[in-house]
């Protein structure tokens, strides 16, 4: 109970450090202030349906791409006047824990993401015993149905990495590296393996994604390891980045793709620096989650057809770039 | 003088007697480094033999970029370890660091070098902290470093959050005292044909002026003091308190100065990095032959030390081994580096005539 009350106060101490920070902001006088999202207190006049979501992911805490995820989910809730409950742990027995605490505290809907569908699959259970209805996203699509969830909203990474990889090898890509900043994540192996299987070639390296630094010295050590590489694709935007410095030191004339968006990416597709960005658009995975369940407790509809709903691969390259670039600087693209 | 006595005493108490017939290969042995360097030369040369492309000078100044990253912080690790403490904050003092900068100057749209002094307080503020209470509580430091790690974690996320809206800082390189920043930090610069960061420049500076503390100044004597015996350090009346304070605001020094360049290097950084690297500078300090329980090693041990983790994590990338295994490696690699370390170090407590 004390939880939920300390859970209620967070938004008015955001605003409040929100208005702080904006004000200090304005007088300084920075053009692009770069702030959030997920502030505004007026605006979307929706409808006021009073349910109560949770949304409970994998997410290790840091990582801009879960921002996305949690801004879409947040103008859902907003649109709908849902009160929206985020929590998250990586360890999957803790997320089971959090499903579990959303079941007790008898939520109208869960929206979670089965990144591990075996050690969740008792937990949905549970949840559908108590009759709350559960989708999944992000990740789980092969394994969602059997774990009982409802609707799927998320990418497909194997067809993510095939269709990076198919496009790869018609402009000609003969060696591709494909960096993987996590090791032992199911996603980033099936990410590679899907490119790998257009792009025969493809050679797989894990970098320390915690330390940029280490990052670009692994990448440059790679580089000048293999002057043939031809391809790098990465999967996700701040690598990329680190990409860049590591192409440029070893003096690689490999063209650079990758997963996912964030501002400073977005800029260098624009710049031609990086050739194209495979988005599986996790705001809509957020923003698609919440209004799901919405619209299942409010009408009783199933999205989706009985199969999951693709949320991407959807390719951002120069020829798109000028519209996503404002998105992408809002952090919501 | 003082100190050569000093050392004397704490080493190897025995030597007094039979120290004129020390030869050349005992006196290297006996020195805190020797094993390490060994240990450096062996992996080198295995590498040079099973992986081609680690045989360039590019490939060295990548490899010493890497172990620069590692190695700044790592030498002042080294010295609080010498000291007796631990400090396991310091991988995400770094990111708290370039957070600091990052966000105040951009937020307050003030010259980033507002910014860098305000982030140097704010880690000499935590360092202090984290010294202060280590001797006021008598709490081992082990704890509560990992209470400030947890903190910091938590605090750099909470804060950067808030205040942008997102997990990583906004992009700095447009600001006022960038570009000077960026020559400072993260700059490079020619030798012959190869590009070699400044970091590594750094490295070698803040090694060099750790081992002249250490070993040629009353400071050093005091920091192998407090970590040999604190009770009779204190008791000859060595200013226990202000030295381990001192070499955790040593610590938080260096962090900020990593923080700085990972900032000024990329532009952005994001809150939720730096967990784990305050292992990687414990492990090149042991590495580097720097004891876990305190009052012995040195600094270009930790250098060495080091050496070898860039070394070896960059050389399986050139040996271009199945990158499934990589941890796997690194870790039987610095088992070997560990073991031939201690070897050594035998030889040089057990051979004693020559």
């Amino acid at each position: 109970m004390k939880q939920t009350r300390a859970r209620r106060g967070g938004p008015l101490i955001i605003a409040a450090v929100l208005a702080v920070f904006l004000s200090a902001c304005a007088s300084g006088g920075r053009t692009d202030t770069g702030s959030t999202s997920n502030s505004g207190s007026g605006g979307g006049a929706g409808d006021n349906s009073g349910y109560t979501i949770a949304m409970i992911t994998h997410e290790t805490p840091g990582d801009t791409f879960w921002d996305k995820i949690k801004s879409g989910a947040t103008q859902a809730a907003k649109n709908y006047g849902i009160d929206l409950k985020y929590s998250n742990d990586p360890d999957p027995g803790k997320q089971a824990t959090l499903i579990q605490n959303a079941i007790d505290s008898k939520v109208d809907g869960i929206a979670t993401t089965l990144a591990t569908p075996d050690a969740l699959a008792a937990s949905v259970k549970a949840a559908k015993d108590a009759k709350i209805p559960v989708v999944a996203f992000n990740s789980g699509i092969d394994q969602y149905q059997s774990v009982g969830a409802s609707m799927y909203f998320g990418s497909d990474e194997k067809l993510a990495g095939e269709t990076a990889g198919e496009r790869i090898a018609q402009a000609g890509g003969k060696n591709v590296l494909c960096v993987i900043q996590a090791s032992g994540s199911v996603a980033l192996e099936t990410r590679c393996a899907g490119v790998k299987s257009k792009a025969p070639s493809t050679e797989n390296i894990q970098v320390n994604g915690a330390d940029d630094s280490a990052v670009v010295s692994s990448l440059q050590a790679k580089l000048s390891q293999d002057k043939s590489i031809d391809y790098i694709v990465t999967l996700g935007a701040p690598i990329a980045l680190d990409a860049l410095k590591a192409m440029d030191s070893a003096g690689s004339k490999a063209k650079l793709v990758t997963f996912d968006l964030n501002a400073d990416a977005a800029k260098d597709i624009k710049d031609g620096k990086i050739a194209f960005s495979i988005d599986q658009q996790p705001y809509v995975q957020g923003y698609m989650a919440v209004t799901a369940l919405y619209l299942d407790k409010k009408n009783g509809n199933d999205i989706g057809g009985g199969g999951p709903v693709l949320t991407g691969p959807s390719f951002v390259d120069k020829s798109n770039i000028g519209t996503i670039l404002p998105f992408a600087q809002k952090g919501t693209r | 003088m003082s100190q050569t006595s000093e050392k004397q005493a704490l080493g190897a108490p025995a030597e007094d007697t039979n120290r004129v017939q020390l030869g050349f290969l005992n006196r290297a042995l006996a020195r805190p480094e020797i094993g390490a360097l060994v240990a450096a030369i062996v992996i080198g040369i295995f590498f040079l033999v099973v992986a081609p492309p680690f045989r360039s000078a590019e490939s060295l100044a990548t490899v010493l970029y890497q172990s620069s990253t590692i190695g700044i912080v790592a030498v002042a690790v080294g010295m609080l370890m010498i000291g007796g403490e631990f400090d396991l904050s310091a991988g995400v003092m770094v990111t708290t660091a370039g957070l600091v900068n990052a966000i105040f100057s951009y937020q307050n749209n003030l010259n980033l070098w507002v910014g860098a002094a305000l982030s140097l307080v704010v880690a000499l503020a935590i360092g202090f902290l984290n010294g202060y209470l280590v001797m006021k509580t008598g709490i081992a430091s082990f704890l509560i470093t990992l209470g400030t790690f947890f903190v910091l974690q938590g605090v750099n996320l909470g804060v950067t959050k808030r205040v942008t809206g997102s997990v990583s800082t906004p992009n700095i390189d447009q600001m006022n005292g960038y570009s000077q920043l960026q020559k400072v930090f993260a700059s490079t610069f020619q030798v012959g044909s190869v590009n070699v960061s400044i970091t590594v420049v750094w490295w070698f500076l803040f090694v060099a002026l750790a081992s002249w503390v250490l070993l040629r100044t009353k400071v050093g004597n005091w920091i192998f003091a407090v970590g040999g015996n604190q009770a009779s350090a204190r008791a000859v009346g060595v200013p226990v308190m202000k030295v381990k304070i001192g070499l955790f605001m040593t610590v938080s020094f260096l962090a900020w100065f990593t923080g700085m360049h990972t900032l000024y290097r990329f532009n952005t950084i994001q809150a939720g990095n730096g967990v784990g690297n305050e292992f990687l500078y414990i492990i090149a300090a042991v590495v580097g032959g720097t004891l876990l329980t305190g009052g012995y090693g040195n600094a270009i041990g930790v250098a060495i030390g080091s050496f070898i983790f860039g070394m070896t994590s960059l050389c399986i990338v050139y040996a271009g081994w199945d990158p499934n295994w990589f941890r796997a490696f690194l870790g039987v690699m610095l088992l070997l580096a560990v073991l031939v370390n201690l070897y050594v170090k035998k030889l040089s407590t057990s051979r004693k005539v020559g």
